[in-house]
């Protein structure tokens, strides 16, 4: 019985969504509702962590079906922090949404769809089964789809047109690798897979087919040079929208690629050549990307990109500092770019503009408001001792170690072209006189006016803000908490026995 | 059975490319249609054809003493040929939504300069 209640952060996350349908006209309910639900959703998060940090990686045969016959949802410590960063970044996304998410967007549906995506998060990362991964993330991108195009202005379906196509071209070539594994395998269990792959002869057969799972999540997670979706659709949905979209969508590409990599497709000499390739290209294709764009959410999304060469690099140099340290970017990634994403939505709602030549002043007008941003946008940079600069160190270490300095070259001017992009928004959008001429206020915001709200209304906004800031600061000046988690992930990545004993039982080995 | 089966995904998947990579929005979605086909014929192949063997266990055996066709190729696609409906039917009505507001169907016409909202 237990056992059953791994899938908790994916039972409550439904449950909220099905009770936020029965009040589907009081919006005002829903908030609230949304509110309580993701901060339970959050506690269940928080007792599988600590159940498996504890007693190991716990699994649930779904119908009782045993492993490998039928579906199993399996929980080791990578899936369930995972699980809690996705609860913290849902919690901080859901108290942001209630005061900025207008009403007509609330009354089409914007929180039951919310709770279904964070829904579809929690269930990709806690299956052991690689058709209910697409099964997974078919959910995440129909809600993500709805979320994207609730509202409809012309800017919002223009960039869902584009992401829905390379969405659902990247569902088909993931379901065509699996279609080939199976083929090849006749088993669909990732833990039988590993032993199953492993034994496959025919390495360039294997390879083929990795490549396929490459290209499906290589889209999802927006690789060089499969990302042009991404900064063309993610700087037109609402702030609250973006923010789950840029911390966790392109993340659960990630965490697919790692899971997949490490468990099922062990890179041989072809796939780190590959990765690292790939990172290298993304990591400078981002960064000057982010360099030229004056709109701030164009910027951040290009950052996102940049950021994912990070963790992809992990995988291509697949030794365990350099996967600690792509580990621990991963983790302080999602908490800093759902924060960005909100940050920028809160300076849009101040300065009326996502343009750096139209906004300024920030920082003479909002001293406060603008030293919890600058602690945001530092831990982005990786000012040490914030959190962005610990994974840094290790994936240079990891880099050193397979004497990759192609890498390593990359990873300094990603950072240095990080550095100046956040420079840059920070002179543009801060400490510059605001423009002169006077923008009419009630005729860009209507009753959405930031400036003209009360305090306790102000303050949704900025709570998430500094709940999320207060996450990255403790990833940052108690790292060595994180280093002990990130160590075991490694550990877990790199012989995954424990984990295919788990779901197959003690006999098998590989 | 199998070779047709061969080249009926070839030409699927190569007329699903061909028509998502043009820019007329209907092509677009006749191409992912297609695609979604070749897909689950994949799948039903790389499954194996067995004809006339249902995967039931004699009474008289413990196991399987037999070729028996393979159910879970079939589950499989059923579950992908829902979610494909799913998605298509929404790729349809977000398509008609874009004709609507742009009064055009060339995937070129989708970059009006960004409106600056929210």
């Amino acid at each position: 019985m237990i056992e059953n209640l791994i899938i908790l952060p994916v039972i409550a996350q439904l449950f909220i969504a099905i009770f936020l349908l029965i009040f589907w006209r009081n919006t005002g309910l829903q908030k609230l509702v949304s509110v309580f639900g993701s901060i339970l959703a959050m506690l269940a998060a928080i007792w599988l962590f600590a159940k498996v940090w504890g007693e190991g990686i716990h699994i649930m045969n779904a119908g009782n079906w045993n492993a490998p016959f039928g579906i199993v949802f399996v929980a080791d410590v990578f899936s369930s922090t995972m699980v809690l960063l996705s609860s913290i970044a849902g919690l901080a996304v859901s108290i942001f949404a209630t005061a900025s998410v207008s009403r007509q967007r609330a009354q089409y549906g914007f929180f039951p769809v919310f709770h279904l995506l964070i829904m579809g998060l929690n269930g990709a990362f806690l299956t052991g089964d690689i058709f209910n991964l697409y099964v997974w993330f078919e959910v995440i991108i129909i809600s993500s789809f709805v979320l994207l195009t609730l509202g409809g202005r012309k800017g919002q379906i223009e960039g869902a047109v584009k992401y829905m196509a390379m969405n659902i071209l990247a569902s088909m070539i993931f379901l065509t690798g699996i279609g080939m594994l199976y083929g090849i395998t006749g088993t669909l269990n990732m833990a039988d897979l590993a032993l199953k792959v492993a034994a496959v002869e025919n390495r360039n057969l294997i390879n083929l087919t990795a490549v396929f799972f490459i290209v499906g999540f290589g889209i999802k997670s927006a690789v060089f040079p499969l990302y042009f979706w991404l900064p063309s659709s993610y700087h037109t949905p609402p702030s609250a929208v973006a923010a789950i979209f840029g911390g966790l969508l392109t993340k659960v590409g990630i965490y697919a690629l790692f899971r997949i990599f490490t468990l099922i497709f062990v890179p041989d000499l072809f796939l780190e050549t590959l990765f690292i390739v790939i990172a290298v290209l993304t990591i400078m294709t981002g960064a000057f990307g982010a360099a030229i764009k004056q709109n701030i959410r164009r910027m951040f999304s290009y950052l996102i990109v940049c950021h994912i060469g990070f963790m992809v690099a992990g995988l291509g140099l697949f030794n365990k500092v350099a996967m600690m340290g792509a580990l621990f970017y991963l983790i302080h990634d999602i908490v800093i770019k759902t924060n960005l994403f909100l940050v920028a939505g809160v300076i849009r709602n101040i300065g009326g503009s996502m343009y750096l030549d139209k906004l300024g002043g920030l920082y003479a007008n909002w001293p406060k408001t603008s030293i919890l941003m600058a602690i945001v946008l530092f831990s982005l940079v990786g000012i040490p001792p914030l959190s962005g600069f610990w994974p840094k160190i290790y994936l240079f270490e990891g880099g050193f170690m397979e004497a990759n300095y192609f890498f390593v070259g990359a990873l300094i001017i990603g950072s240095f072209v990080t550095l100046y992009a956040i420079a840059r928004l920070w002179v543009g959008a801060f400490w510059k006189d605001a423009p002169d001429e006077e923008i009419d206020r009630s005729a860009v915001f209507g009753v959405m006016d930031f400036v003209r709200w009360p305090r306790a209304k102000q303050s949704l906004l900025i709570i998430p803000i500094i709940l999320l800031a207060v996450v990255s600061l403790y990833f940052g000046l108690f790292a060595e908490h994180i280093v002990v988690l990130v160590d075991h992930i490694a550990e877990e990545m790199i012989d995954p026995t424990p984990y295919i004993q788990a779901v197959l039982g003690k006999n098998y080995s590989p | 059975m199998e070779l047709v089966l061969v080249l009926l995904i070839g030409v699927l998947y190569s007329a699903g490319f061909f028509l998502i990579l043009r820019r007329s929005m209907v092509k677009l979605l006749l191409g992912i249609t297609f695609l979604g086909y070749g897909v689950n014929l994949l799948i039903f192949l790389l499954g194996r054809i067995t004809k006339g063997k249902p995967p039931v266990i004699d009474e008289t055996a413990n196991f399987f003493t037999d070729l028996y066709a393979d159910p879970i190729p079939q589950a499989l696609i059923l579950t992908a040929i829902v979610i494909s409906f799913g998605l298509q039917s929404f790729a349809i009505v977000l398509l008609k939504r874009v004709y609507a507001l742009l009064g055009s169907d060339d995937l070129d016409d989708l970059n009006t300069p960004e409106d600056d909202d929210i």
